[in-house]
């Protein structure tokens, strides 16, 4: 699973689709996720990092990573090939 | 290490520009007590879902329409309408605040006799009265408002079966600029009915025409339609004087105010457009003090108004169920109480309160009950941060209508809960059981055991 090259992401949780134009806002964690697919993590390896640094269990965290990738899938933010692969 | 409080991923589109049809955000801390007492331990205490009363919100509320009105006109009295709310506490709080009882059915007429109120502080309004219910209220000197011609004369012929002279009202429906006009209840002013029958009563010794009533509409937010409607009633209490020689005692404006809720469909939230106690207060008092009365014979105005008195002291506690993701990619969270307990989320975009510390972030969410039906929509869109399942959440502005038209449907009704004037917790409605739903039911034998 991979963030498409030319999305612009800043510190405070702003994404820019330059090929849209559209922007849109993430939440810290959602920042750290896709800062983490951007450097080509996994989503095990995501998934064992919020559970290391966050008070959540693992049911949620599962449950909110799929709803989360499902998201940037809708809203356009994951290379098209990759978004059919989970 | 110590770790981070989580909280779920989101991500949202920004609509730079246009106008965000869900609204904007309101919630900005969590809404974790009511009147010193916190969410958490009611529900812990009293199980989820569940409805809370202030007293003191109540108390508050009435006084604030009684000075309203007092320090505009000298002869005002409140009558509490049993329809709104009639749980029993709530209704003995109006009582002591000295308001009568207004009632719409003999079953609320008992209610309001069994409070203690005396026969001749009860208004009985409504379109259906029965012989029996007529009989007691002619006896009990109750204020009876007729609302038909067929009620006028069964009311003449059982006075004069009993003997005993009958204190009635003539309930009168106007155009007062107001649409539709609320022409169903009562003898229309225009068409020359309600001058009809006041004088068919005039004429008869068997009923002392004791007032003037009318009703305009339900959440009214034009103030000045009362003033029409109070000009209106105030021309009607002269021509009596003018021909009969006989003044009108009280003057009913009715209810109709409206709450601080926000009518679904509407612009801006129900706190910005609702009028206040002294704009209501105003234009009725004005209307019938510059309408030619002596000072003397100035009628009593009477307020039946319920909702605006009652709704702002209700909650209604929950927890979250479920969280899923529609169809479309809107967020949805499933609660545990629908319309069946809040019905009135038929009729508004309710305010909703998460009862717990969450971030500045938020999400356009529907709000469902947990009704298997399809129209179980609390809130159709609401901005929200993540809710989590076991979270709490509390709806604010939910005490008029809801415990009178909830309905025991799917579920179990939920206890209700009145915090008194020292914050003291009294239960004023158990929560439903089983056996307590299942008490008037009645099995055939021939319908005992089967085999599948």
């Amino acid at each position: 699973m991979k963030i498409k090259r030319n999305i612009a992401v800043s510190d405070s949780g702003f994404v820019f689709n330059p090929t849209t134009g559209e922007s849109f806002s993430t939440n810290p964690i959602g920042l750290e996720i896709i800062m983490a697919l951007k450097s080509h993590q996994g989503p095990a390896q995501i998934q064992a990092s919020i559970l290391d640094r966050y008070t959540t269990d693992q049911v949620t965290v599962e449950k909110d990573l799929s709803d989360f990738f499902d998201m940037l899938a809708r809203l356009d933010l994951l290379e098209q090939d990759e978004k059919n692969q989970d | 290490m110590k770790k981070c409080q989580y909280e779920r991923p989101l991500i949202q589109r920004l609509n730079v520009g246009l106008m965000n049809k869900f609204g904007t955000r309101t919630e900005y801390v969590p809404f974790t007590h009511i009147d010193g007492n916190s969410i958490k331990a009611l529900l812990a205490a009293y199980g989820s879902p569940l409805f809370v009363i202030s007293e003191a919100t109540i108390r508050q509320t009435l006084r604030d329409a009684q000075r309203a009105f007092r320090t505009r006109y000298p002869k005002v009295q409140f009558a509490w309408s049993y329809k709104t709310n009639y749980l029993n506490a709530v209704c003995c709080v109006f009582h002591q605040e000295g308001s009568w009882a207004e009632v719409v059915s003999g079953f609320e007429y008992q209610k309001a006799l069994k409070n203690g109120v005396p026969g001749n502080k009860i208004i009985f309004n409504g379109p259906d009265k029965t012989v029996g219910e007529l009989e007691l209220a002619i006896k009990n000197s109750s204020l009876i408002h007729i609302d038909h011609l067929d009620e006028l004369y069964m009311l003449k012929e059982l006075c004069m079966k009993l003997e005993l002279k009958a204190r009635v009202a003539v309930r009168v429906n106007m155009d007062t600029g107001v649409y539709p006009i609320w022409d169903r209840f009562g003898f229309n002013y225009e068409n020359g009915q309600a001058w009809d029958a006041i004088n068919k009563i005039m004429l008869s010794d068997m009923m002392d025409l004791c007032g003037l009533h009318c009703h305009i509409g339900t959440f009214m937010l034009t103030p000045s339609a009362y003033a029409v409607a109070a000009y209106k009633m105030a021309d009607l209490a002269l021509g009596v004087r003018q021909k009969f020689n006989r003044s009108i005692q009280y003057i009913d404006m009715g209810g109709g105010f409206a709450s601080k809720n926000t009518l679904k469909g509407s612009y801006l939230p129900g706190v910005d457009v609702s009028p206040s106690f002294d704009q209501y207060a105003e234009a009725i008092t004005t209307a019938i003090l510059n309408a030619g009365f002596g000072e003397s014979e100035l009628p009593m105005i009477v307020l039946e108004t319920g909702r605006a008195l009652v709704d702002e002291a209700g909650f209604l506690l929950g927890t979250v169920i479920a969280n899923k993701r529609l169809g479309d990619g809107r967020r949805a969270t499933v609660l545990d109480f629908g319309v069946n307990v809040l019905f009135t989320s038929f009729w508004y975009d309710h305010k909703i309160s998460p009862a717990q510390d969450f971030s500045r972030y938020t999400e356009d969410t529907v709000i469902f009950g947990p009704l298997c039906m399809n129209i179980d929509v609390v809130r159709e869109n609401v901005p929200l941060p993540p809710l989590n399942r076991g979270d709490h959440v509390v709806v604010h502005t939910v005490g008029a209508y809801n415990l009178t038209q909830w309905m025991q449907f799917i579920s179990l009704r939920p206890a209700v809960v009145m915090i008194d004037m020292n914050d003291q917790l009294h239960i004023i409605r158990e929560r439903e059981t089983m056996s307590s739903v299942e008490k008037d039911e009645r099995l055939p034998d021939y319908l005992t055991g089967f085999k599948l």
